[in-house]
């Protein structure tokens, strides 16, 4: 506690300046142990995390949302940056043109990658953008009836439960084609009654599979909102929403770039059509000029937003994942458009390899959809997936993702991915792995 | 005036021209189904050196914690240490992935589940979940939580009221959980006014969100009876942990009754902000409401962790997987390394730099409401206003120049002019004394000398209108409008 300021305010001890707190709900200190010092404190944190067995240790086939990629050096080097990473939000434009300048370029790079005109600069994750897709939808178009695949990510489901439940939406699943994997065109139109505010696809899907239905979505429905999801590394190759009439676009930012982090924090795309973005949630980077006639950038549509329109903003998002979005940029920066187009071709032509080989072993079906898969694809196993994990991770292996909650009546169904940074040994291991424990 | 940041003619990265050095190649053959196929793609391909010299570039243009005082009200930025930064990279964070078997991330779930215990053992809470990724993610949490509860109870109800000077967040979380904001207006002592609350609490009223200290930096004094009206009204009391730096180990959410708190660890607990992100927004609860938690919880049998799904009252979830992890790994070691008195500290040097700054503004600087202050106050630049036309917004450009971040300015809207100024524990007597140097400065100056401020910045004052109406968004936008 510094004397000269306590001096200086005329008053012999701290304790003063909080008497205007009731005696009746004082506390005397907080029952935590006393603070240690930096190195007792790393050596214990390291120690305790020593106990997680990474993707670097051990080959991991695990997909579903949160992909093992390679991350180049320089991303890292970039974002940690002490003027970016502490920084706050941008409030003030002319002391934070290169954050607003980065958060710009991000917007701007998946701009070209979804083939839409307005991003904003991040939602929390692929699950929170999903929610304000869907009250989005209803801003559009006032009706109460949301169609999303049945075949979804249950945290997915679960979240966009909670975003609607304030405007009353009622989530309805469309079945999906039990060949193809793909959507179920004749059970999604029995299901479009003229109560329907949105319709959200993935592309891929929650199987793997790029469903070329999903483009013809828009020419039967030109009047319903249309949400697509994507994995932004996919349309390095695969055709954009943008092109096909997509009103809203989300997805997971993570596979460009951004470490696993056990699940977090990732980030939330956000895309939509000029049209609709005074409807859109979120924070936007606008390019300006300043006083002089210089280029500059600053934070607009402000009145969107809570701070402004508190209840009647378009979501009450403040905080986000705007350090994730400067990530992706310097990794986008580096990779470039053709080292974007080679890492999702290695992500395809492993997924390809990897289900050819699994699918030449006893007892096992891969893949269980016909359609076309980016980089994971669906198996029938011979073993209930957890216990297949839990031999394969008594093998040193990280095996794939168990889809029975996600799709209840798939309890012998797992999702198996590769990327680029599915070595051939991880490959050869893991199928040995599977040989081993299905006998 | 010694402050000069840098001031490069930056282009965007997209009029960069170079040849990638990325090296990694493939042109095997790939089966997309007909229609599907991309048919351009036009990103820039630039060698990494000249990728790295731009994002540092820009990087000089930013200005973050680790360049200056950064005493933004109801932001608490105060120095984020950089052991933080180690630890949150470790591999053994960033490259485990969630869905792995729960024996493979006994040290991700043991971690944070000792993290919930001890923001349990700060706010006095019972039950802590991590899976809010931002403040207001908390707070959206929070009223599912009180729906859920007045719904169990077979008592739904449809309202909310959060007083005049909350946060924008309060009112548009009440609002997307469904229920209707009834806002009550603050007394002339800058309180929330309990006749005014006593009049819109009934039978409807679902929650009351308190910040406190409140917006202005007070201390609400009738705090007990506020929660004894609340509780008598059937409602359940929501604590914005926004303001928690100012009270920890001097009061908490628990002793002042409160039945769902957030915190902020972006904030209180000193993770770095990141221009605008990520944080995390944890959410504890009384133990009557812990079965509406989001699942998975965290359980533990025997020395083992695992995720407990089989809930029934559980919300959901409210994002995907546990949360910001990576995030809550520096702000658990941030409370390691404070320890529980640390963390009081931390609070009373707070409120004392706060208090010792506002006695060093005002005068010339006016202050609306009484005198004491917790860790952040809020003062009014009025009479400069009226007899200079210098508005807070100059006020806060002047700093700029002067190589300080400005406080939040216009807000709480209550203030006219108002300069809400939040020094944190971070900064020294030397440095609140030169800030207040530089805010008395400003008051003295040329009046057409500060309206020319910022000139020490990257760029002069930004045309926020122009962007508006031109609204271009993105490189995209830019080449459409033939721009290029």
């Amino acid at each position: 506690m510094d004397r000269r300021m306590l001096d200086e305010l005329g008053i012999g001890s701290v304790e003063e300046l909080f008497s205007d707190i009731p005696e009746e709900v004082r506390t005397d200190g907080i029952p935590l142990p006393p603070g240690k010092s930096e190195m007792e404190v790393v050596r214990y944190m390291q120690e305790l995390l020593s106990a997680n067995l990474t993707a670097e240790s051990a080959p991991c086939f695990l997909g579903g949302g949160v992909y093992h990629h390679f991350i180049p050096s320089a991303v890292g080097t970039i974002v940690s940056r002490s003027e970016l990473a502490t920084s706050y939000t941008p409030y003030q434009a002319e002391i934070s043109q290169g954050m607003l300048q980065s958060l710009f370029e991000y917007q701007s790079y998946i701009a070209e990658l979804t083939a839409m005109d307005a991003v904003n600069s991040s939602n929390y994750d692929w699950a929170t953008a999903l929610g304000e897709a869907a009250t989005m939808c209803h801003r559009i178009l006032p009706k109460r009836t949301f169609l999303v695949p049945e075949a979804m990510c249950w945290d997915k489901r679960s979240v966009l439960g909670n975003y609607v439940s304030g405007a009353a939406l009622n989530v309805v699943g469309y079945c999906y084609d039990p060949f193809t994997g793909g959507l179920d065109l004749d059970d999604l139109r029995s299901k479009m009654t003229s109560d329907v505010c949105g319709i959200y696809a993935e592309v891929p899907n929650l199987f793997g599979v790029i469903d070329p239905q999903v483009p013809k979505l828009k020419q039967e429905f030109p009047d319903v909102p249309l949400v697509v999801g994507v994995n932004p590394l996919s349309l390095a190759l695969v055709r954009p929403p943008g092109e096909y009439g997509a009103d809203i676009v989300i997805g997971e930012g993570q596979p460009l770039g951004l470490p696993m982090n056990v699940g977090g924090p990732s980030l939330g795309l956000f895309a939509c059509r000029m049209e609709h973005v005074r409807k859109m949630p979120g924070r936007l980077i606008g390019m300006t000029r300043d006083r002089e006639g210089r280029r500059a950038f600053c934070m607009t549509l402000q009145t969107r937003e809570q701070h402004i329109r508190r209840s009647k903003a378009t979501s009450n998002i403040c905080t986000n994942e705007a350090l994730l979005a400067v990530a992706v940029s310097v990794y986008l920066g580096i990779v470039g458009g053709k080292g974007l187009r080679a890492i999702a071709r290695l992500n395809m032509r492993n997924a390809a390899e990897l289900m050819e080989r699994v699918d030449e072993l006893e007892g096992f079906d891969s893949p269980v959809f016909e359609g076309a898969h980016f980089n994971e694809f669906v198996v029938r196993t011979p073993v209930r997936p957890a216990k297949l994990n839990r031999l394969l991770l008594k093998r040193g292996i990280i095996g794939g993702l168990p889809l029975q909650r996600h799709v209840p009546r798939m309890e012998d169904h797992m999702l198996l991915t590769a990327t680029e940074a599915t070595s051939a040994q991880a490959m050869d291991r893991l199928l040995a792995a599977l040989r081993e424990v299905a006998q | 005036m010694s402050y000069r940041q840098a001031r490069y003619d930056e282009p965007l990265i997209f009029e960069l021209r170079g040849e990638s050095d990325f090296g990694l190649e493939c042109d095997a053959p790939v089966r997309l189904p007909e229609g599907m196929e991309r048919q351009g793609l036009d990103l820039p391909d630039l060698p990494e050196r000249e990728v790295v010299r731009h994002y540092v570039d820009l990087s000089q243009m930013s200005f973050g914690v680790d360049n200056g005082m950064y005493p933004l009200g109801s932001c608490t930025m105060k120095y984020n240490p950089k052991y933080a930064d180690r630890l949150s990279s470790l591999p053994t964070v960033a490259s485990v992935h969630p869905c792995q078997d729960e024996d493979s991330i006994q040290g991700a779930l043991r971690l944070m589940r000792e993290l919930e215990k001890a923001l349990c053992a700060i706010s006095g809470m019972d039950a802590v979940t991590l899976q809010p990724a931002a403040g207001a993610h908390g707070e959206f949490t929070g009223m599912l939580i009180a729906k859920a509860y007045h719904a169990r109870r077979g008592q739904p109800r449809t309202e909310v009221i959060v007083p005049d000077s909350a946060h924008g967040t309060n009112p548009a979380s009440a609002a997307m959980a469904g229920f209707t904001v009834i806002e009550v207006p603050s007394g002339p002592d800058g309180c929330i006014d309990l006749e005014a609350l006593g009049a819109a609490l009934s039978e409807r009223t679902a929650a009351v969100m308190v910040t406190n200290p409140n917006t202005l930096g007070i201390f609400e004094k009738d705090i007990v009876e506020l929660a004894r009206m609340v509780h008598a009204a059937g409602a359940l009391l929501y604590y914005d942990g926004a303001n928690l730096n100012a009270i920890m180990g001097m009061t908490s959410p628990g002793a002042m009754d409160f039945d769902i708190v957030h915190f902020n660890l972006h904030k209180t607990f000193a993770t770095p902000h990141g221009g605008g992100g990520p944080g995390a927004g944890p959410v504890g609860v009384k133990e009557f409401l812990e079965p509406f938690l989001p699942v998975p919880r965290i359980v533990s049998e025997e020395g083992r962790f695992g995720l407990d799904y089989d809930r029934p009252d559980s919300i959901g979830k409210v994002r995907s997987m546990f949360g910001n992890f990576a995030v809550l790994v520096r702000a658990y070691a941030y409370i390691l390394v404070q320890g529980g008195d640390g963390l009081r500290d931390v609070s009373q040097r707070a409120v004392l730099a706060s208090n010792y700054l506002k006695s060093r503004v005002v005068p010339p600087y006016e202050m609306p409401f009484a005198p004491l202050r917790k860790h952040e106050f809020v003062v009014s630049a009025k009479r400069l206003a009226k007899e200079k036309d210098v508005h807070a917004t100059d006020v806060a450009k002047a700093l700029l120049d002067r190589g300080f971040m400005s406080p939040t300015v216009y807000f709480p809207s209550l203030v006219e002019e108002a300069l809400m100024i939040e020094p944190t524990e971070s900064e020294s007597k030397e440095t609140l004394d030169r800030y207040a140097e530089a805010l008395r400065e400003i008051a003295d100056g040329a009046p057409e000398e500060i309206r020319a401020a910022p000139r020490s910045t990257s760029v002069a004052r930004v045309d926020e209108v122009y962007a508006a109406k031109e609204l271009i968004l993105s490189w995209r936008i830019y080449r459409q409008r033939g721009l290029e």
